[in-house]
């Protein structure tokens, strides 16, 4: 039987470690310069707490090993009050004056774009505001040009909601009564995910989002097909959606749907998820959710329609997956 | 005839942390009610100068707390613990914490002043 070899095993693992630090929502692999603000500040805290942390743990081992013949009382105490109370002390200040200089620029006050965001449960209402152009309401999925400076503008009519796009930046919360700003300026183009990060209910952990970083010609061009009616408005499918009491809740813009309780869904077909992060968008993930909405979400305000005809639910499901 | 901070008491020892304390509400709910009365546009200069004078105000007497402390400490004399049951060590015992606290607490009032030098508007 071989010896158990532990260098290659502890080298496995560090790889493996590695590989958690990229993908669609980490902080670690920022694609944005707020993110990326924050990103160097972990680095930079994690070297420095790895350099005390091996002086702490040297200066104990020291210690047990010399016991008392290492210092006098005398100087024991000096050490106690220079390595234990001046260098926290200066280390912290550090660390705060640094912090409280990368503040100023979460909350720049000239922007490119203004987005407002509002926390639901458990879903996000986005609200596009343009210059001179009526405001574009969509769901659930924010887009945002390479190299602007985006100005969120946050609120909740319900519970705390916290905004948080690991790659792009750091979180706000989102407080009932109370409207925070957080200011983003992505660079990377690319699709990322975000999250709720406050506890707000049953389907918390259910409540993400999709933030997809463009070139700023593809954003204007996107901008302006979102703020356009939907493609189908008239036919079978959206016959089904006024008939089964879908436009109680849902506004399809361009048909007679214009209620503003759940998500906007006039360019549900060109999301890249249904239900806020949970299904990738498909005709059948549509359906899924429409029939099992509180199981897929529990506590979720939309009531199933499990007891809608399959043939009903795929041409409700089909229409809005063409609504590209 | 003893004059004032002669012998050290319990006045001097929660002198320092209630100083931090005040200057710590005194900053805050300034801040707050100016942001609540003025918007987020808020001209924020009389701010940093009150919180300013409050820091110096405070550092002041939280300084002159900490030097009366040292003076009761005497720590030239004698290493601690200071716990003898007599004059001597209860005078050492309340100097050497005393003086603590004051460090403590200066650092935690220039602390808590710190962010009203680098935050620019009430967002």
């Amino acid at each position: 039987m071989s010896r158990a070899r532990p260098f290659p095993a502890a080298a496995t693992l560090g790889i493996l470690a590695l590989s958690a630090c990229t993908g669609p929502q980490s902080a670690l692999d920022p694609a944005g310069e707020d993110a990326a603000e924050i990103a160097g500040l972990f680095w930079q805290m994690l070297a420095g707490a790895a350099v005390i942390w091996c002086l702490v743990l040297g200066g104990s081992v020291l210690a047990s090993w010399r016991g008392r013949s290492l210092w006098q009382v005398a100087t024991a105490l000096k050490v106690i009050l220079w390595a234990g109370a001046v260098f926290p002390t200066v280390v912290l200040a550090g660390l705060l004056i640094h912090g409280l200089r990368l503040m100023p620029g979460l909350r720049a006050t000239e922007s490119d774009l203004r987005i407002e965001v509002v926390g639901e449960r458990f879903w996000w209402r986005v609200i596009y505001h343009r210059d001179g152009a009526p405001p574009v309401t969509s769901a659930n999925e924010i887009r945002l040009p390479a190299g602007a400076t985006v100005e969120f503008i946050l609120s909740s009519p319900d519970v705390i909601h916290s905004f948080w796009i690991p790659p792009l930046g750091g979180k706000t919360d989102l407080i009932p009564g109370r409207t925070t700003r957080q200011v983003l300026r992505p660079t990377k183009p690319g699709v990322y995910r975000g999250a709720c990060a406050e506890f707000c209910g049953a389907s918390h952990a259910l409540m993400a989002l999709t933030a997809e970083v463009m070139t700023p010609d593809d954003f204007a061009r996107w901008l302006q097909a979102e703020a356009g009616p939907a493609a189908v408005t008239a036919g079978p499918g959206p016959d089904a959606f006024l008939r089964h009491g879908c436009a109680a809740c849902h506004t399809v813009r361009g048909t007679e749907a214009n209620a503003l309780v759940g998500p906007d869904l006039t360019h549900l077909g060109s999301r890249h998820t249904v239900g806020a992060g949970i299904l990738a968008n498909s005709p059948a993930a549509i359906a899924r959710f429409v029939a099992h909405a509180d199981t897929l979400k529990p506590e979720i305000r939309m009531p199933s329609y499990a007891m809608l005809p399959e043939t009903e639910l795929r041409l409700l499901a089909d229409w809005l997956a063409s609504l590209r | 005839m003893l004059r004032f901070g002669d012998k050290a008491n319990l006045w001097f020892l929660i002198a320092p942390p209630t100083i931090w304390a005040l200057h710590f509400l005194f900053c805050y709910v300034t801040a707050a009610v100016i942001c609540a009365k003025s918007g987020l546009s808020a001209d924020l200069r009389p701010i940093q100068i009150a919180i300013g004078a409050a820091t110096v105000v405070a550092a002041l007497l939280i300084v002159a707390a900490g030097w009366k402390a040292y003076r009761h400490w005497r720590p030239s004399s004698e290493l601690p613990p200071y716990d003898d049951p007599s004059d001597d060590d209860r005078e050492q015992f309340l100097g050497i914490s005393t003086f603590l606290l004051s460090c403590l607490s200066l650092v935690g009032v220039v602390f808590v002043a710190l962010p009203a030098l680098f935050i620019a508007d009430c967002r």
